[in-house]
């Protein structure tokens, strides 16, 4: 199939897509199951925006060690992010300020937003979809 | 009686509802999602350490590893493993999960 073709049935319509991320690693099942929907999404060419907030910024940890509560350790799939062409990760101030965390705990690379950027960000979304 | 709490503090309410209502002298162990109130900077961090008058804190240590918190606990709050985790449940006459 031809890409004009895809245009023609409407398959070729890109959408601003947001995953929000507002719950903690490990202790429930959202943070992994939110990073799966988002990697099958990236099959998809949408504009994909992956948002970290509240408790959310912690999935973005370093030196995650799941041994001792034998779980997988996730954290080190938000660095192949890049590798499927989704390169906008934010995390807002307010919870890195709330958690003692800065962008050096982080294990990727994030654009920290000041709660003004953040709700404009959301607002401009044909689509948000939250964890 | 030994309290112990599972839920982050900046998601739900039972380390509130847990501090407010443990009699002196009472053990707090956090576990999984609660391990983050104790650790530095956190917003419940002020909240532990004023309930360290009153009350004896433990985290769970793999929890802490697991999340990345292991270098960042609060002065203070004791660190147990599983093994120590079976200890304060046998050494308390009585528990109460803050569900």
């Amino acid at each position: 199939m031809s890409d004009m073709d895809m245009d023609d049935d409407g398959s070729g319509i890109v959408k601003k897509f947001m995953f929000l991320n507002r719950k903690a690693p490990h202790g429930t099942v959202y943070a992994l199951e939110g990073l799966e929907v988002v990697l099958i999404t990236a099959a998809f060419d949408q504009d994909v925006s992956l948002v970290f907030t509240d408790d959310g910024v912690y999935q973005l940890m370093k030196g995650m060690d799941t041994k001792g509560i034998e779980v997988k350790d996730f954290s080190k799939t938000y660095r192949a992010l890049e590798g499927y062409d989704i390169e906008k990760l934010y995390v807002d101030k307010t919870s890195m300020d709330a958690r003692g965390l800065t962008e050096d705990d982080l294990i990727v690379d994030v654009t920290v937003l000041s709660d003004e950027e953040m709700k404009n960000l959301m607002a401009e979304q044909d689509v948000v979809i939250s964890f | 009686m030994l309290h112990i709490v599972n839920k982050s503090a900046t998601e739900r309410s039972t380390l509130d509802s847990c501090l407010r209502l443990a009699t002196k002298g009472s053990a707090v162990l956090l576990i999984e999602d609660a391990v983050y109130a104790a650790t530095k900077g956190s917003a419940a961090a002020a909240k532990i350490q004023a309930a360290q008058a009153d009350l004896k804190i433990y985290a769970l240590g793999p929890d802490l590893a697991a999340r990345g918190m292991a270098g960042r606990v609060l002065d203070g709050v004791n660190v147990v493993d599983y093994g120590g985790f079976v200890d304060l449940v046998a050494e308390h006459s009585n528990c109460q999960s803050w569900l």
